[in-house]
């Protein structure tokens, strides 16, 4: 199960749970658990975030592999100047 | 001596990490290189904007009979030409975009709410009449109360900018609506738990103010619409992709059938990722049937496009005696402009982030107000953040008697740091660029009276994103390189090297350009310090499908097997037994062939770049403050940044020092400042003080290169880190100079002048 955490404000949409161990595989298949647990979470998944996936942050990718051991953040989106 | 990096990928470096002759390098210092307002088009109209004079009113009507009379008038355009569109945010490139506000920048609608927000264009023959149009414009006005002030606008009582828009992120839902857009937070641990356990507690207000990019080339464009609506934009832009999905969004067009060039641009810094007169000139396009072509004043510049936000900031840090930071809270309240959006969320994220800190909380207020939409400015949201934040982790110094260097190393992030927005970090090099500080000469020379030392770090995420870019060999065995993302600091010339040394060819026979976006895939901007990062993976792939070509051309022709060949120091070579009858052939050998061997010989990279690595810097200012005027003199500036690997290390130095040059003015002189009528007073260079050449010193720059493990050569993002530190050293230089700790910016000598007379400390150098 990988550990994943929500960061900021998409905590006020699972009625404040931050953390869930989850059997995702992929960000893909990440954000269709997460929206199946927590449906108000679906249009900000589908928005835009980012996922960190062991520390390594990743924007607008889908088929990112999750391992079974991963720590996950979804967190806002990162542009820039 | 050609090197080989170390992130598993075998290319010798012959140029990458060199100084090279910059390919654009001609015609810039010639005058030949085309920035925006040098295109011209036969026939083209001149198009000018009408500008409201209020900072917030209500449109009642908009006649424009009288200017489309006017001879040689030949379009004119208002709201009622761009159809409205719907609430909601919609993925552009990597950028959430709201159309609805995004058409009501472009041209009011319902209300005006900025001063010379955009009423209404015309296109006409000549400067004189478009300008005489614009005065035979009717527009009606009911003036509404304004607010120009962040804290102002939070008020209940505030004018409110938009009646429809309800604070998100705080529940349940207000009742009513409020200009405060956004509450966002993050946290991390127990932070009451936290400042239990501190022996020192530092807590402080700031204020900054919005400041512009400065880009020296105000904002043009030149649109030509076709009868079958075929449409063909030049703009000075950071990505001409995003133009293109704009304007087609704007104005219902097919994306296909718009094809947009970027021309050389003369600084964007974040500025140029939105648009502005482009919607507007292809508007005009197809209503007059010709080419029109708009220029911004430098006044339409300051008082119509995006600085970034101004802020109030409350921050409180604790730290036990022996020095480890045990808690971080901030407020920040950050000022959008007339629409929502201001980067307060990446200022939540990055105040903290140098730090390892077990228990953090910020609390950040995304707020509008009666000025110019915001746009993104370097590191857009964490200069601000930071600056608050680094200006008490230097109080906590002196209060701990700690040497301020020496504090930060004791509480920096290291590979294997939890960040306060979440993550991990992986290898980083903020420890790196505070050792390499403190070994300067300029760390240990000695200061005068009313001189002070300065120290802050900064940093920022970066990104990647989409990226296309092509390589094809020519029949002389040169290389044509397109990259789609603007070149602003160095690109072409990065993306040369990097390809030379791919393909083991001289980089003189390497001539990059930026394509028009019918000539490659989606880009997104450049922007977030992504087009080196990512336009580098997109050449090595292009490079990796031309290598693969050759080898499999090479062993057709010398009836070897596939893996019998390989790519190895700019030739395709046989292995193995036998190898040695095959004599080794270059790129240019088979240019020569190409005809004859599967026809042209060409790579193509499309990517969506992951992995860039966080970028931290340290920066180090000596200054002067004279006591009689309030004036404060850099006297010595050093910047030491993680660049994991700088492919061309002039560039990158001068990404370090413009970043320096652009904050010293943030922190020193730069501001809007308005009128009790809401209106901008300082639109033009002379009253919005940005630093110039006599008023820096040479701002040395030490290239750390901790690599990227996740990417080909190492790299990381540089262009924006260097923006973030300043505002706080100068900050914390001019406290030890006078003993006065300034928190609102800018701190300029009027500012410093009443602080030193309130204390009594106004008098002249030599103290008579």
């Amino acid at each position: 199960m990988a550990r994943v955490v929500l960061v900021g404000n998409l905590v006020q949409l699972t009625g404040g749970v931050a953390q869930f161990d989850l059997p995702a595989t992929s960000v893909k298949h990440l954000f269709a658990l997460l929206a199946e647990r927590h449906p108000a979470l679906a249009p900000h998944l589908e928005e835009g975030v980012a996922v960190a996936i062991d520390g390594q942050i990743y924007q607008d990718t889908l088929l990112e592999p999750i391992a079974p051991d991963s720590e996950v953040f979804v967190m806002p989106q990162i542009a820039g100047g | 001596m050609p090197q080989t990096n170390g992130n598993g990928h075998a290319v010798a470096q012959t140029y990458v990490g060199t100084r090279t002759v910059r390919p654009d390098g001609v015609d810039k210092v010639t005058g030949r290189a085309r920035f925006g307002a040098d295109f011209s088009l036969p026939g083209q109209l001149v198009g000018r904007v009408l500008r409201s004079p209020h900072a917030h009113a209500r449109i009642v009507a908009i006649d424009t009979s009288r200017a489309e009379q006017l001879p040689g008038v030949k379009a004119v355009v208002t709201r009622d030409d761009f159809p409205d569109q719907s609430s909601e945010f919609i993925p552009a490139g990597e950028m959430l975009i709201n159309y609805r506000d995004v058409v009501r920048n472009v041209l009011a609608r319902e209300k005006v709410l900025y001063e010379g927000h955009p009423v209404a264009a015309v296109a006409a023959t000549s400067v004189a009449i478009a300008k005489r149009a614009l005065k035979l414009i009717d527009v009606q006005y009911e003036v509404l109360p304004h607010v120009i002030d962040v804290v102002e606008a939070m008020r209940p009582d505030a004018p409110l900018l938009h009646e429809d828009l309800y604070t998100a992120g705080v529940e349940p839902k207000p009742a009513k609506p409020s200009n405060v857009a956004k509450r966002v937070e993050i946290s991390l641990g127990d932070i009451e738990a936290g400042f239990a356990k501190a022996d020192v507690i530092v807590e402080r207000e700031f204020t900054t103010q919005p400041v512009h990019q400065g880009y020296i080339e105000p904002h043009a464009a030149v649109a030509s619409v076709s009868e079958d609506g075929s449409t063909e934009i030049w703009c000075s832009t950071q990505g001409h992709f995003i133009v293109r999905a704009h304007c087609a969004r704007l104005l219902g067009l097919d994306i296909g059938k718009v094809r947009v060039t970027a021309s050389e641009i003369g600084g964007g810094f974040g500025g140029k990722t939105v648009v502005y007169l482009e919607p507007l000139a292809v508007a005009l396009s197809k209503k007059a049937k010709r080419p029109v072509k708009m220029v911004m004043s430098r006044e339409e510049v300051f008082k119509a496009s995006g600085p970034t936000s101004g802020a109030h900031i409350k921050v409180k840090m604790g730290a036990t005696k022996d020095g480890r930071f045990v808690a971080g809270y901030a407020e920040l309240r950050y000022q959008a402009g007339a629409f929502q959006g201001s980067p307060v969320q990446p200022g939540v994220m990055c105040a903290y982030a140098p730090y390892d800190i077990e228990n953090v909380k910020v609390i950040g207020y995304d707020v509008v107000s009666n000025r110019p939409k915001v746009a993104a400015y370097r590191a857009p949201g964490a200069p601000i953040s930071e600056f608050a934040v680094e200006s008490v982790v230097d109080e906590l110094a002196k209060k701990l008697e700690i040497d301020p260097v020496e504090l930060r190393l004791q509480n920096a992030a290291r590979e294997g740091t939890k960040a306060a927005y979440g993550p991990k970090f992986g290898p980083i090099g903020l420890v790196d660029t505070l050792h390499a500080v403190e070994k300067t000469n300029q760390y240990t020379t000695p200061l005068g009276e009313w001189q002070g030392r300065g120290v802050a770090s900064g940093f920022w995420f970066n990104i990647g994103g989409e990226t296309c870019a092509s390589l094809t060999v020519n029949e002389d065995g040169t290389v044509s390189l397109m990259a789609g993302t603007p070149d602003i600091g160095g690109l072409r010339a990065s993306l040369a090297m990097v390809a030379a040394d791919e393909l083991g060819v001289p980089y003189e026979k390497v001539r990059p350009i930026i394509g028009d976006t019918g000539s490659l895939g989606f880009n997104f901007l450049t922007g977030g310090s992504r087009s080196c990062f990512s336009g580098a993976m997109a050449i090595v792939e292009a490079a990796k499908e031309i290598k693969a070509d050759l080898c499999a051309r090479a062993a057709k022709l010398w009836d070897l097997k596939a893996d019998q060949v390989e790519f190895k120091d700019g030739h395709v070579r046989a292995t193995g037994a036998g190898a040695d009858k095959h004599t080794p052939m270059s790129v240019a050998d088979f240019a020569k062939v190409a005809g004859k061997t599967g026809g042209p010989i060409g790579g193509y990279g499309r990517i969506n770049a992951q992995g860039a690595g966080p970028s931290f810097g340290t920066h180090l200012v000596d200054l002067e403050v004279d006591p009689e005027t309030g004036r404060v003199t850099i006297l010595r500036y050093t910047v030491a940044q993680d660049a994991g690997k700088a492919i061309h290390p002039s560039y990158v130095e001068g990404q370090y020092q413009g970043g320096a040059a652009q904050g010293i003015g943030w922190a020193l002189n730069e501001e809007y400042i308005y009128g009790a009528d809401g209106k901008l007073q300082n639109a033009g260079f002379l009253d919005y003080r940005m630093p110039v050449a006599s008023d820096l010193p040479m701002i040395d720059a030490i290239l750390v290169e901790v690599p990227n493990p996740r990417h080909p050569y190492g790299v990381r993002g540089v262009g924006e880190t260097p923006i973030v530190p300043p505002m706080a050293a100068i900050a914390n230089a001019i406290e030890r100079a006078t003993g006065i700790r300034f928190t609102d910016l800018p701190i300029s000598p009027p500012k410093v002048l009443k602080a030193l007379r309130e204390r009594g400390l106004n008098h002249p150098k030599n103290g008579s």
